[in-house]
Formats: C-alpha cells, sequence, structure tokens
C-alpha cells in the first residue's frame, strides 16, 4: 500500500513535470485502483463504474494543478473520486424510487459475499416468526404465496401484505447495515 | 469511449505544472481585483482630498491592516479548498480571530464614549454607502475568483465560495480605504465587517451552483 504510494506519487511528479510516459503509467495505475473503488461502492449500478473511472481520470488530468507536491498522492485523487462518486448518487437519488420487490434483487447480489448469507439470517431473526416464514417460503425456498400462505396458516391476499412488509423490514435493515 | 483511449488521449504531451500553482493563481486574483478596485475609486468614488496627510496616521493604516489581514485569511482558506483533500479549519480560525479583535476594538470604543459620540462614530460621514462601496469595489476580484475556482477542485462550493467572497471583499476594502475618510474603530469595526461579509455571503450564494464540477 504505502510502496503503491510512493511509486504513484513519483509517477505523478514527472507527470506534473511534463514526462508523458510516466503520466500514462500513473493514470492506467490509478484507473485501475479507481475501477476497484467504484465497483465496491456501486454494486446496484455496475453498468456506471466506467464512466465514473473516465470522469474521475479526466478530473485528475483537468484539475492536477491543485495537486500539492508536498502531499501524499493517493488521498488526493480519491478525494476526487469520492466527490464524482457523492455527485452522482445525488444526481442519481432525483430520479430513483425503488419498489420493494427490488430489496430482493439486492439481498440475492450481497449474497457471494462470505458472510452475508449470516447478516440475512440474523436480519431474518429480528421480524415476526409468520413474516420469517413466508420470506424464507417463497423467496429462498421458492413456493408460490399461496403455498406459502397456506403453510403459514393464513389466506394468499394476507400473506402477499405480510410478505410485502417484512421484505420492507428487510431490506431496511440490510440498507441500514450497508451505509453504517 | 475506451478507458485505454482515453488514457492515452489525457496522456498525449501533458502540460507541466509549476509548483505552486494554486497559490500563483490566487495572487493573481489579488492582484487583478485590487487594480480593478483601484481603477473604480479613481473614476467614480475619487481618493480622499486628504489621502497624502492621512497615509501619515495611524488609523489609515489600522483600516488596511484589518481588511488587508481578512483578504490574507480568504487567501489562506481558498488555498486549502480549492483542493479536494485540503483541511482549512486553521484559515478559517485565523479569519474568525481577525474579525473578532477588530469588532471587539470597535465595541470598546464604543463603549468607551458617551451615547452622542457613539451614535456620531457609528454613522461617520458615509454609513450609508460604505457596505455597499466595498461591495460594488469587489465584484471584479470575486468574478475572478470565481472563474479560477471553477478550474481547481472544490469539493465545499458554499464553504469556497464564502472564501472566495471574503478574499475579494478584503482586497477591495483595503483599495477602498484610499477613498473612504472614516477613521474610528466603531465605523471600521461595524461598516467594514459587515461590508466584507456580504460579500462572503454572495460569494457563498453563487458558489452553491458556480463551484459544481
Amino acid at each position: 500500500m504505502t510502496e503503491t504510494e510512493a511509486r504513484l506519487k513519483a509517477l505523478m511528479l514527472l507527470g506534473l513535470d511534463g514526462d508523458a510516459p510516466a503520466y500514462r503509467l500513473l493514470l492506467s495505475l490509478l484507473g485501475g485502483r479507481l475501477r476497484a473503488y467504484f465497483e465496491r461502492r456501486m454494486r446496484d449500478a455496475p453498468g456506471d463504474v466506467e464512466d465514473l473511472v473516465q470522469e474521475t481520470l479526466m478530473a485528475v488530468h483537468t484539475r492536477r494543478a491543485t495537486y500539492d507536491r508536498a502531499q501524499p498522492f493517493t488521498p488526493w485523487a480519491f478525494a476526487l473520486a469520492r466527490y464524482k462518486l457523492i455527485d452522482h448518487w445525488r444526481r442519481r437519488k432525483i430520479r430513483v424510487t425503488v419498489p420493494i420487490d427490488d430489496y430482493v434483487e439486492v439481498l440475492a447480489a450481497y449474497a457471494p459475499e462470505p458472510g452475508s448469507a449470516m447478516d440475512l439470517e440474523r436480519a431474518l431473526d429480528t421480524l415476526p416468526q409468520r413474516q420469517r416464514d413466508l420470506v424464507r417460503g417463497v423467496k429462498i425456498e421458492g413456493l408460490s404465496l399461496a403455498q406459502a400462505g397456506a403453510r403459514a396458516g393464513v389466506s394468499e391476499g394476507a400473506a402477499k401484505v405480510a410478505l410485502h412488509r417484512a421484505l420492507k423490514a428487510l431490506g431496511e435493515r440490510m440498507r441500514g447495515r450497508a451505509d453504517g | 469511449m475506451r478507458t485505454d483511449d482515453l488514457i492515452d488521449q489525457l496522456a498525449t504531451d501533458p502540460r507541466p505544472i509549476r509548483e505552486g500553482a494554486v497559490q500563483r493563481r490566487f495572487l493573481g486574483v489579488a492582484v487583478a481585483g485590487a487594480l480593478a478596485a483601484l481603477v473604480l475609486v479613481l473614476v467614480w468614488l475619487h481618493t480622499r482630498h486628504d489621502l497624502a496627510e492621512a497615509m501619515t496616521g495611524r488609523m489609515f493604516w489600522m483600516k488596511a491592516t484589518y481588511t488587508a489581514l481578512l483578504a490574507l485569511a480568504g487567501f489562506w482558506a481558498l488555498e486549502r479548498l480549492a483542493r479536494p483533500d485540503g483541511a482549512p479549519r486553521r484559515a478559517l480560525i485565523f479569519g474568525a480571530a481577525v474579525l473578532v479583535v477588530f469588532v471587539v476594538a470597535g465595541l470598546t470604543q464604543g463603549l468607551l464614549s458617551t451615547p452622542e459620540q457613539r451614535m456620531i462614530m457609528l454613522r461617520g460621514h458615509s454609513w450609508t454607502v460604505c457596505a455597499g462601496n466595498i461591495l460594488t469595489l469587489s465584484l471584479p476580484g470575486l468574478a475572478a475568483a470565481l472563474l479560477v475556482l471553477r478550474r481547481m477542485a472544490p469539493t465545499r462550493p458554499a464553504l469556497t465560495g464564502f472564501a472566495a467572497g471574503a478574499f475579494a471583499g478584503g482586497v477591495a476594502a483595503t483599495i477602498y480605504g484610499l477613498h473612504c475618510a472614516e477613521s474610528t474603530m466603531v465605523f471600521v469595526g461595524v461598516w467594514y465587517t459587515l461590508g466584507v461579509l456580504v460579500v462572503g455571503a454572495l460569494g457563498a450564494l453563487i458558489g452553491r451552483w458556480a463551484l459544481r464540477w
């Protein structure tokens, strides 16, 4: 990590002096790290990752005069990336209203990550017994609403309402954890 | 466009950037802002008739010191805020300290006087126009500072706009001292402070949308 910083900073200083090959190497090394940075934070919109990488690289280029040679390079570059990311979210927020069912996709997207199955279990445990059974039945075991409702001893309509509430609560809980 | 193509494009013959580029640009803004304010004073407000004599007095330099220190605080804060990872805290504390010292000095002078004297000092000859004149004189400098900032990387647009306003206001108020014949701490502590703060507020207002990138 610190070795990378020393290397990136040396390349940046060369680039500031007009050394084109060093500057190109800097941008492509940085591009890889930016991609990883945005991928970690943009699981819900992987299609936008490359746009953000490019926007940040352009900001690094056009605003490189604001880099203070006495300071480390990585915090400066990632401060630009963070600004672009927040700006992206801010622009997004205006348009996107998320229907409840989308939380299921969010949960599914988290699934391959180690530990997330446990997180899901823990979140499920906080739900009332009936809601928990319905979520398990419909979303994990793949039963129909009527089947799961019958198993829980409620009508299909009541099962639908209860499942809706359960997913909403679950989504809020998972999201709260991701934000925290 | 593919990212690799973009990198090739950006890395073709990068223009060298000199050390201290940020400071240099804001110094340029200060010089341009001061010159513009000076021209406005010379052709519009005119210098005070007793300028040569006043320049030998203590109060002339006291006023200039106050506003120049505010400009310096603005410069320092801008130099930090123009960078995405710059921490402006110490610059802001310095600016607030300068302001408090001179406002308290004005209050003290006012409290030590009789009520009639206090009102005379507070109004001076130009209390109705002082803040407005400072605002007008600072507009070219404020515009220049904001234009320069648009090519930098501020991440706090309103605060950066405020610093730009305080910077331009401080520079303009210092030049305004060539015209303004007021010579009490009460007057300076109230109306000069108000003038610079108004420019700061205007800068914050414009910065909120002009300093997004």
